[in-house]
């Protein structure tokens, strides 16, 4: 589902062009639960934000799903975005003072959905990713931070998508409530979901089945472990 | 749908950030209400100074006779006795433009009346003095055109001269008072105005012409003529046709020679136009200062909370909404505070232009045209200021604008 061609992109400040990526090649097929592991600075982050449609690569192909993703404008990018793919960042990015029903709803917004409608499905998603009805009306600022990725995690189901992308998810939480946030990804994964995991604790992307690890702009290594 | 999720979606964000959207509001409130405020009572002084000098009579025109001539010597101005009633009559028939005209033969004599006497000007005239002259009645009321016709025997004090005779506050309508060993009975007192550069006015006591010419003076001449133009505008016009009328009822061919003279209190007028001019000037600077302080204000405002939300428009892109759709949310979060605030500064600005009034006695005006101008301008300052940023945020990549600080 997810196939990509010599990804480059290069940065241009000034002067200076900073290589990120310096031509990637790989592909994932449905179902999967990949991790893309690496140091800082090693192009991870930037691989993850082409192949989420967040960012376009400066030459190479992607393909999503049979489409070209590469060649797309940023509104198009914002429409697969919004049809395709789901994701869960490292500072959860809540909308702050606001419901978490509504900080869920919010990626259907300007949809030709109803309110109930979005409510409705907001309460699924919740539910789906381990979050007590009671908070549901609480304002996003007032929860702890394994409930806010809850939330995060709901709220990139909200579209139905594809793929999430998880972008450190743990970053900001203690060992503890990572594994609970993991644990809750793999659940997904079994469910049939397909997830791509931007981290760089070896630790957490062992909840992976697929390991890619990046450095320097390349693929180092691609590893597919057979737990089960 | 799309415009119902944007109101909605509106309406939670201004409503979840209620400190936030109240600042904002604030110095749009702040900024209309103090150009309302200032632009109200530099327009209400201006009215009231105007008022004032109308009040002075600045459409006045002073005709009196001229210099009495014997051997090369002259007697000085109005010495002569050259002006007649028909002389006014023909000035208020014949030229446009004249409100009123206003003949009076004034003399000064001793006036007793029980007991008490003093010695003042009596004014014989007709009603139109009161108009020429604006003044206005304490009680009863002035020398009519009937009882100019009939040379009754009436008078009008002044308020100086109903003190004396009668006692301050006094109300000697009814009384009898004598001039001349002619008795007058007290038909008026006339409101206390000041001094008017000519005469007191207080100080004088009012009859019908008539019977200043029968019983007073003795003669049948008109010592000064007082002529109202209906405006400032015609008074040249008014002076100039009075001047060509008289030489042509006097048979006079050379201007030079004329039996009369002709005053108005032009530099009055001037004075009075370079202070409205002052005026104008000063508030005009006090609107454009308040202006651009309000609306720096606003702008600041504006940049701030937009730009701090950079992460927010970030995470919107990120999900998957399109750039439209957020350019329109931040458009109308924008429209709405700058109304809401711009009708809030509106009402506190008449409101604090009535209190000026009420409790500092300061006459204050509203303008509509301040009203329109100090709204138009913060409201779109404040959209400019709040869409602008908004619409740079929406067109950065949604991975920037989540990583801005």
């Amino acid at each position: 589902m997810i196939e990509c061609k010599d990804l480059k992109k290069i940065y241009i400040n000034g002067d200076v062009e900073t290589a990120a990526l310096k031509g990637v090649s790989f592909s994932i097929v449905k179902g999967e639960f990949v991790a893309i592991i690496g140091p800082s600075g090693s192009g991870k982050s930037t691989l993850m934000h082409i192949l989420g449609a967040l960012d376009s690569p400066t030459s190479g192909t992607y393909f999503l799903e049979g489409k070209e993703v590469s060649k797309l404008d940023d509104d198009e990018l914002s429409e697969l975005r919004r049809e395709k793919i789901g994701f869960v960042f490292q500072a959860f990015n809540l909308l702050p003072r606001t419901t978490v029903l509504r900080n869920v709803m919010l990626p259907l917004l300007y949809s030709d959905t109803t309110e109930k409608e979005r409510e409705d499905r907001a309460k699924i998603c919740l539910k789906y990713a381990g979050m007590e009805e009671s908070k549901f009306n609480n304002l996003s600022n007032q929860l702890s931070g394994g409930q806010m990725q809850r939330v995060a995690i709901a709220r990139s189901l909200m579209n139905n998508p594809a793929i999430i992308f998880a972008d450190e998810p743990t970053g900001n939480l203690d060992t503890k409530t990572s594994h609970v946030v993991m644990e809750a990804f793999q659940e997904l994964h079994r469910k049939g979901h397909t997830i791509i995991l931007i981290t760089h604790e070896l630790e957490i992307a062992n909840f992976a089945e697929r390991i890619i690890s990046v450095r320097d702009g390349a693929i180092e290594s691609d590893v597919k472990k057979n737990i089960q | 749908m799309v415009a119902m999720d944007i109101l909605k979606e509106t309406f939670w964000s201004l409503s979840s950030n209620k400190v936030r959207s109240g600042l904002t509001m604030l110095g749009i409130v702040i900024g209309i209400a103090s150009v309302i405020t200032m632009v109200s009572i530099g327009q209400g002084a201006q009215a009231s100074i105007a008022t004032s000098i109308q009040s002075i009579g600045s459409n006045l025109i002073i005709v009196r006779p001229g210099a009495q001539r014997s051997g090369g010597v002259s007697g000085g101005a109005g010495s002569s006795a050259t002006l007649t009633m028909d002389d006014a009559s023909a000035i208020k028939s014949e030229i446009l433009n004249v409100q009123a005209v206003a003949p009076e033969d004034s003399r000064r004599s001793q006036i007793t009346a029980r007991g008490t006497n003093t010695n003042t000007q009596v004014v014989g005239t007709v009603a139109d003095y009161a108009i020429v002259r604006s003044i206005a009645m304490e009680s009863g009321i002035f020398v009519t055109d009937q009882a100019v016709k009939s040379s009754a025997k009436v008078a009008v004090l002044g308020a100086t001269a109903r003190d004396d005779l009668f006692g301050a506050g006094s109300n000697p309508v009814g009384q009898i008072i004598r001039i001349k060993n002619v008795d007058f009975d007290v038909i008026g007192v006339t409101i206390a105005k000041g001094g008017s550069g000519f005469t007191n006015p207080d100080d004088s006591i009012y009859v019908p012409i008539t019977s200043a010419q029968h019983f007073i003076t003795g003669d049948t001449f008109v010592t000064t003529m007082s002529v109202a133009a209906v405006d400032q505008n015609s008074m040249v016009a008014v002076q100039n046709q009075i001047s060509d009328l008289l030489l042509k009822r006097h048979n006079i061919s050379d201007p030079l020679q004329a039996d009369f003279s002709l005053m108005n209190q032009a530099d009055i007028i001037a004075t009075a136009s370079s202070i409205t001019g002052t005026f104008t000037i000063l508030l005009a600077s006090i609107a454009g200062i308040s202006l651009l302080v309000g609306g720096i204000g606003i702008m600041n405002m504006m940049l701030t909370t937009v730009t701090e939300r950079t992460r927010e428009i970030g995470l919107r892109k990120a999900v998957g909404i399109k750039k439209i759709y957020i350019n329109m949310q931040f458009l109308a979060e924008a429209v709405a505070l700058t109304f809401l605030g711009g009708f809030i500064g509106v009402a506190l600005g008449w409101g604090a232009s009535l209190a000026v009034t009420k409790f500092a006695s300061i006459a204050t005006q509203i303008s509509t045209s301040s009203i329109l101008l100090a709204f138009g301008v913060s409201a779109g300052v404040g959209i400019l200021f709040g869409f602008y940023p908004a619409r740079r945020a929406a067109n950065l990549s949604p991975m920037e604008a989540l990583r801005y600080e």
